[in-house]
C-alpha cells in the first residue's frame, strides 16, 4: 500500500496527521508564494534600467509599522501550527482502552515480535483490523527504530527502556515497517511488515497457533518461508551475490575457508551450528555479528532452513 | 617576535580587551563543568540511594584538606596580583610561588585519594556515581595542572623583569583563572563528599 | 608598508611559506582557513558524489553497504564540522571584521593563529582516525558508537580540537567587537554582517564547550567504561542525544547567521537603497542566538521525552522560525524601488532568499509534534537542512566570496562565466534535493544504503540533479582559479559599497588603514537617505 505524497492513509489518526500536513502545506505554500513573488516581482521591476546610471531610489530605511505586523502575523500562525500540531500529538501518545498488546524488541538486524499469548514471530507482526493495537517496544544492543509510514508514526527502541506506540489500523493489508534509526551495516535491510488481517481470519490464525503452511508442507518450503520471516536473507543472498553475510548459493556440501585457517565442510551439521552458535565458526573475510537464533527458531524449523539450503545450488 | 600589533595603543583599553577576553574564555569554562554538573543533576535525580551509599565510599578528611589548600592558595595568588600592584615583582613571584606549590599539594592528595579507591575496587566504570566522581574530580584536576603552567609562566615573565606596576595583565588574568579553578572545587566537594 | 604600497601588492606582498605560517595578520589568518575550509568542501562534495552514485540502484551496486554508511558518516561530519560551520566566521570573518570595524586586527592576533594551528591538529587527528572509518553517521548516537570497533576515539579527540578552535576565534571576534571599533563607530553604525558574527561568536563561546564535554565522555566511555550512557550500568543513551543537540542545534544558527550577514551586505550594495529595517535585522540576530538554545529537543521527539518536554521545544521552536522569517521580510522590502542589477554576488544573495524561504518553511513539518513523528529520520529532514545548510549557507557564503573576491585578490572575476555556474548550481541544487522532500513523505528512511524499488525515480532524480551541482561548482571554482592567475585588476570599490573594507586599495595593506577612519555614519547611505533611523 503505497502513499503518494500525503494520501493513502491507513488509519483515522493518519488521517489525521496529513491534515495537519495538508494545513502547513497551505501556509508555508502561501507565505512561500507571497514572498518570493515580491522577490522576482521587485527584483524585475525595480531592476536597474540605463546601464551605468542608477535609478533615483528614496530614502526609505525601516516601517515600524511592517516590523510589527511581520512579528505579529507569524507569531499568531506559528501558534496555531503548534497547537494543531500538539492535539494531534497528544491523541497519537494516549492509548486508547482494550488495546491488544504486541512485544517488539529490536536487535542487529530483526524485529523480534512475541504476542500476549507466548507466540514469537521476527519481523512480522499480524493484528486485527478495527481494532487498537499497542507496540511495546525495546532493544538489545544500540538504538533502533519502528516506523509505519501508512501510519504516519515512529518510534524509537532504546536499550533499557521501554517505549510505546499504538495504531488502530481499519483496513486489512501489508503494511511497511522501517528501521529509522542508524544501527549499523544492516540498518536499511531490517525491514518488517504489519499485517492487518480481517477479525475472522485473524481469529482463525491465532487458533491454529500462528504461521501459515499446512501440515504437510515440504520441509524444504517451510524452510524459505522461516528464512524470509526470521530476517536471514536481510543479511545472506541466495542469487549469488555478498552481503553482510557469506551467500548461500552453492554452500551445501562446499568446503568453507574460516578464520584462524581451518577450513570446514558445510554440512548438515555445521549448518545448525551456524544458526545456533553462529560465532563458534566465522568464515573468512565475514565479520562477527551474526545474531543467534538459539532461542527464536525451534528445532523444527532449523531444520527446515537446512533442507531449503540444500536446495540453493 | 615582537608584540603583534593591537587595536589599541592606550593601555588601559588594552587591559580591559584582556580581561574581557578571559571572562569570555571563563564563560566557556562554566559550560564546561555545567555538562557535568547537569549530567550529575540527572543522575542524582534519578538514582538517588545509589549517591547516598556512594558518597560514604570517598575520604572526607583529604577532601577537606584539600579545600584548605585550595582556598589558601587563592589567598596566595590574590596576594601575589596585589604585591605586583604595587610594583613588588619579587613578592609576585614569591606568592606565585607557593600558589603553584599547593597546587602541587592538591594533586598529590588527589592521587592519593585515586589510588585509594582504585585499591578499593572504585574505578571509573564501576557505576554512575564514580564515573561521575572521576570526570569531574578529573576534568577538575587537568583544570589545575594548567593553572599550575600558567602561573609557572607568569613567575618567569616576572623574572624577566616584564611586570610591573604599569603592567601586568598577565599576573592578573592568571589570578582571575585560579580563583575559577578553585570555585568549581567549591562546587564539586559538597556535591560529591557532603550531600547525603 | 611602503612595499606593500609601491607593489600593490598589500598584505600579499611578503612570500615565503613562513610569512603564512606565523603569520599574525588576520587577512592571511582568513585565507588559510578559506583554503582549507574549502579543500574540505571539496572532499566532503566528493563523498556526497559516491553516495549518490550508489543510491542510483536500490540494492547495493558499487559498493558494500558498511563502506556507504561510512562515506554518509564522513560527508556529514567533515561538511559540518571542517566546512560549514568554520568557511564563513574563520574565513570571511577573519579577513573582513576588523575592516568592518575600522580596527588593524583583531584583540588577540596570537590567539588567532593559534586557533587555526588548533584546527590544522583537529583535522589531522579526524584524518587519522580514518584508518578504522566509523559509520555511525554525523551525529554519534550511543549506543552504538561507544560499541563499534572503528576509531570513535581518536574522531572524538579531533572534534574535541576542532571544537577548540572554534571557541578561540568566537572569544576573538567578542572582544574585538566590544573592544577595537574605530572611534564614532557606535553599535548602530556597525555592519550588519559585524551583529551577524557577534551573534554567532556568543553562541560559539557558549555551545562548543558541552560538544567537548560530550566527545569527552564518549571517549571516556570507550577507553574506560564510565557509565554516562550505558544503559548495563545504569546509563541513559539518549542523555548523549541531550548533550549533542544541546550544541548541535545552536551551531546551525552559527552556519546561518554569518551567511545572513552577508546578505545583509550584498542586497543594499546591489539594490543602491539603505537595508531596510536595521534596528529589526540587527536585534533579529540576537534574538536567533537566544532562541536557538532553547530548541534542541526538537531533534529527538520520538527518543522517548515526556509529551509535556516535546510540548514545549515544539513551541519554542516556532519561536526562533520569527525573528528568521523577519530577516527575509526586511531584505526584501529592501528592494524596494531599488535600482538592482545582477552580478554573481546578487545572484547568489538572492538565491539564498529564496532557497533558504524553501528550507524554512519547510521547518514547521518538523516543528509540529505530530508531522515530525511522520518524518523524523526520513528523507524529508535531510532535504530540509541541505535546503537552509547549502541552499542558505553555501549559498551566501558564494556570494560572499563573489563580492570579496575583488578586495582579497586584487583582481576581477569573469561575470559571464559566473553566471553560467551560478544557473548550474540553482537548477541542479534544486533538482538534486526537492524530490527528497517526496521521498521523504513517502517514508523513505534517511542513512539506507539500500532502498525498495517504489523509491527508485526519486533516487535517479536526485543523483542527475547532483550531477548539475558538481558541475556548476567545479564551473565556479576554475573561474576562481582564472580570476586569481588573470583576472582584471580590480578598482579598490568596484561595487561602490559604503562599508569600510572598500575604502582601502584594492589590496588592502597589512595595517588595514594608514589611519584608523573616524566613523560619523552609518554604512547603508546609499540613494537619497537623510541619515540612519531613528
Amino acid at each position: 500500500m503505497d502513499n503518494i505524497l500525503a494520501f493513502g492513509a491507513a488509519s483515522d489518526q493518519a488521517g489525521r496527521v496529513d491534515g495537519l500536513f495538508v494545513m502547513i502545506t497551505v501556509i508555508g505554500g502561501f507565505f512561500f508564494f507571497l514572498t518570493q513573488g515580491m522577490l522576482i516581482y521587485f527584483a524585475v521591476k525595480y531592476r536597474r534600467r540605463l546601464p551605468g546610471r542608477d535609478n533615483e531610489t528614496p530614502a526609505i530605511t525601516g516601517s515600524p509599522l511592517l516590523e510589527f505586523l511581520w512579528i505579529l502575523i507569524p507569531s499568531i500562525v506559528v501558534v496555531v501550527i503548534f497547537y494543531y500540531g500538539w492535539r494531534v500529538y497528544t491523541d497519537q501518545r494516549i492509548p486508547v482502552a482494550g488495546a491488544t498488546e504486541v512485544y517488539v524488541n529490536a536487535r542487529q538486524w530483526m524485529y523480534e515480535i512475541k504476542y500476549p499469548d507466548g507466540r514469537t514471530a521476527i519481523n512480522e507482526i499480524r493484528v486485527p483490523a478495527g481494532r487498537p493495537v499497542k507496540f511495546i517496544l525495546s532493544a538489545s544492543d544500540v538504538l533502533h527504530g519502528f516506523y509505519l509510514p501508512d501510519f504516519r508514526v515512529k518510534m524509537d527502541m532504546i536499550p533499557g527502556r521501554v517505549t510505546t506506540l499504538w495504531v488502530q489500523p481499519e483496513r486489512p493489508g501489508s503494511y511497511q515497517i522501517y528501521c529509522t534509526v542508524y544501527c549499523g551495516t544492516g540498518h536499511s535491510n531490517m525491514l518488517a511488515r504489519l499485517i492487518v488481517m480481517p477479525q475472522g481470519d485473524y481469529a482463525e490464525w491465532v487458533e491454529h497457533g500462528g504461521g501459515e503452511g499446512g501440515e504437510h508442507e515440504p520441509l524444504a518450503v517451510r524452510g524459505e518461508r522461516v528464512a524470509k520471516n526470521a530476517g536471514c536473507l536481510s543479511c545472506h543472498a541466495v542469487g549469488g551475490a555478498e552481503k553482510v553475510g557469506p551467500g548461500w548459493k552453492g554452500l551445501f556440501g562446499s568446503n568453507v575457508p574460516l578464520e584462524g585457517g581451518k577450513t570446514a565442510t558445510a554440512d548438515e551439521e555445521y549448518l545448525r551450528e551456524s544458526i545456533v552458535d553462529p560465532g563458534a565458526k566465522v568464515v573468512k573475510g565475514f565479520p562477527n555479528v551474526m545474531p543467534t537464533y538459539k532461542t527464536t527458531l525451534s528445532k523444527e524449523d532449523i531444520d527446515a532452513v537446512v533442507e531449503y539450503l540444500k536446495t540453493l545450488k | 617576535m615582537s608584540a603583534p600589533p593591537s587595536g589599541h595603543s592606550d593601555p588601559r583599553v588594552a587591559f580591559e580587551t584582556a580581561k574581557l577576553g578571559l571572562w569570555t574564555f571563563l564563560a566557556t569554562e562554566v559550560l564546561l563543568f555545567g555538562a557535568l554538573f547537569t549530567a550529575y543533576t540527572v543522575f542524582r535525580v534519578k538514582y538517588p540511594a545509589l549517591f547516598q551509599s556512594e558518597h560514604l565510599k570517598l575520604n572526607r578528611v583529604l577532601g577537606t584538606l584539600n579545600t584548605v589548600v585550595l582556598i589558601t592558595s587563592s589567598l596566595t595568588v590574590a596576594l601575589g596580583v596585589e604585591a605586583i600592584r604595587r610594583g613588588k615583582a619579587r613578592l609576585l613571584e614569591k606568592y606565585y610561588g607557593v600558589t603553584v606549590l599547593l597546587g602541587a599539594v592538591f594533586l598529590c592528595v588527589k592521587y592519593i585519594e585515586w589510588t585509594e579507591e582504585f585499591h578499593h575496587g572504585l574505578y571509573p566504570g564501576t557505576n554512575i556515581f564514580f564515573s561521575l566522581y572521576f570526570m569531574m574530580t578529573g576534568l577538575h584536576g587537568i583544570h589545575v595542572l594548567l593553572g599550575m603552567g600558567v602561573l609557572s609562566y607568569v613567575i618567569v615573565l616576572s623574572r624577566r623583569g616584564r611586570l610591573s606596576e604599569a603592567w601586568y595583565t598577565p599576573a592578573e588574568l592568571s589570578g582571575l583563572y585560579w580563583h575559577f579553578v578553585d570555585l568549581v572545587w567549591i562546587y564539586l566537594l559538597p556535591l560529591l563528599y557532603l550531600i547525603g | 608598508m611602503a612595499e606593500e604600497i609601491r607593489s600593490g601588492r598589500g598584505y600579499l606582498a611578503e612570500r615565503g611559506w613562513r610569512s603564512w605560517a606565523y603569520t599574525m595578520d588576520h587577512k592571511r589568518i582568513g585565507v588559510m582557513y578559506l583554503y582549507t575550509t574549502i579543500a574540505f568542501f571539496f572532499v566532503g562534495g566528493i563523498f556526497a558524489l559516491l553516495l549518490r552514485l550508489e543510491l542510483l540502484s536500490p540494492q547495493a551496486m558499487y559498493f558494500s553497504n558498511h563502506t556507504y554508511n561510512v562515506f554518509f558518516t564522513l560527508h556529514g561530519a567533515m561538511m559540518i564540522f571542517l566546512f560549514v560551520i568554520p568557511a564563513i566566521p574563520s574565513g570571511l570573518g577573519n579577513f573582513f571584521i576588523p575592516l568592518h570595524i575600522g580596527a588593524r586586527d583583531v584583540a588577540f592576533p596570537r590567539i588567532n593563529l593559534a586557533s587555526y594551528w588548533v584546527f590544522v591538529a583537529g583535522f589531522l587527528v579526524v584524518i587519522g582516525s580514518l584508518v578504522s572509518p566509523m559509520d555511525t553517521g554525523w551525529t554519534f548516537y550511543t549506543p552504538y558508537s561507544a560499541k563499534t570497533g572503528a576509531a570513535v576515539t581518536t574522531l572524538s579527540l579531533g572534534i574535541f580540537l576542532i571544537g577548540m578552535s572554534s571557541i578561540l576565534t568566537g572569544l576573538n571576534f567578542i572582544v574585538t567587537i566590544h573592544k577595537l571599533r574605530a572611534p564614532g563607530m557606535t553599535w548602530h553604525r556597525m555592519p550588519l554582517f559585524i551583529w551577524g558574527m557577534y551573534a554567532t561568536s556568543i553562541i560559539q563561546v557558549v555551545a562548543t564547550p558541552v560538544v567537548g564535554v560530550t566527545f569527552l565522555l564518549l571517549a571516556m566511555e570507550r577507553i574506560f567504561g564510565v557509565a554516562f550512557f550505558d544503559p548495563a550500568k545504569g546509563g541513559d543513551p539518549v542523555l548523549f542525544q541531550h548533550f549533542f543537540w544541546f550544541y548541535s542545534h545552536p551551531v546551525v544558527y552559527v552556519m546561518i547567521l554569518p551567511a545572513m550577514g552577508i546578505i545583509s551586505e550584498v542586497i543594499p550594495v546591489f539594490s543602491r537603497k539603505p537595508i531596510f529595517g536595521y534596528n529589526a535585522i540587527a536585534y533579529s540576530s540576537l534574538a536567533i542566538a537566544f532562541l536557538g538554545f532553547l530548541v534542541w529537543g526538537h531533534h529527538m521527539f520520538t527518543s522517548a521525552m515526556s509529551p509535556l518536554a516535546n510540548a514545549i521545544f515544539s513551541f519554542m521552536t516556532f519561536f526562533v522560525a520569527v525573528p528568521t522569517a523577519v530577516k527575509v521580510f526586511n531584505w526584501i522590502a529592501t528592494l524596494y524601488k531599488g535600482s538592482i542589477t545582477f552580478e554573481a554576488p546578487m545572484l547568489y544573495a538572492l538565491t539564498f532568499i529564496f532557497l533558504f524561504a524553501v528550507g524554512g518553511l519547510t521547518g514547521p513539518f518538523l516543528g509540529a509534534l505530530a508531522t515530525d513523528v511522520q518524518l523524523h529520520d526520513t528523507y524529508f529532514v535531510v532535504a530540509h537542512f541541505h535546503y537552509t545548510m547549502m541552499g542558505g549557507t553555501v549559498m551566501g557564503f558564494f556570494a560572499g566570496l563573489h563580492y570579496w573576491f575583488p578586495k582579497m585578490t586584487g583582481k576581477m572575476l569573469n561575470e559571464k562565466v559566473a553566471r553560467v555556474a551560478w544557473a548550474l548550481v540553482f537548477i541542479g541544487f534544486n533538482v538534486a534535493f526537492f524530490t527528497m522532500f517526496i521521498a521523504g513523505v513517502r517514508g523513505m528512511p534517511r542513512r539506507y544504503a539500500e532502498y525498495l524499488p517504489k523509491f527508485h525515480v526519486e533516487n535517479v532524480i536526485s543523483t542527475i540533479g547532483a550531477a548539475i551541482l558538481a558541475a556548476g561548482i567545479a564551473v565556479m571554482f576554475w573561474n576562481f582559479l582564472q580570476g586569481l592567475r588573470k583576472g582584471t585588476p580590480a578598482p579598490g570599490n568596484p561595487w561602490r559599497a559604503l562599508t569600510l573594507e572598500w575604502k582601502t586599495p584594492p589590496v588592502p595593506i597589512t595595517e588595514n588603514f594608514h589611519e584608523i577612519p573616524v566613523v560619523t555614519d552609518w554604512p547603508y547611505g546609499y540613494g537619497k537617505v537623510e541619515g540612519p533611523p531613528a
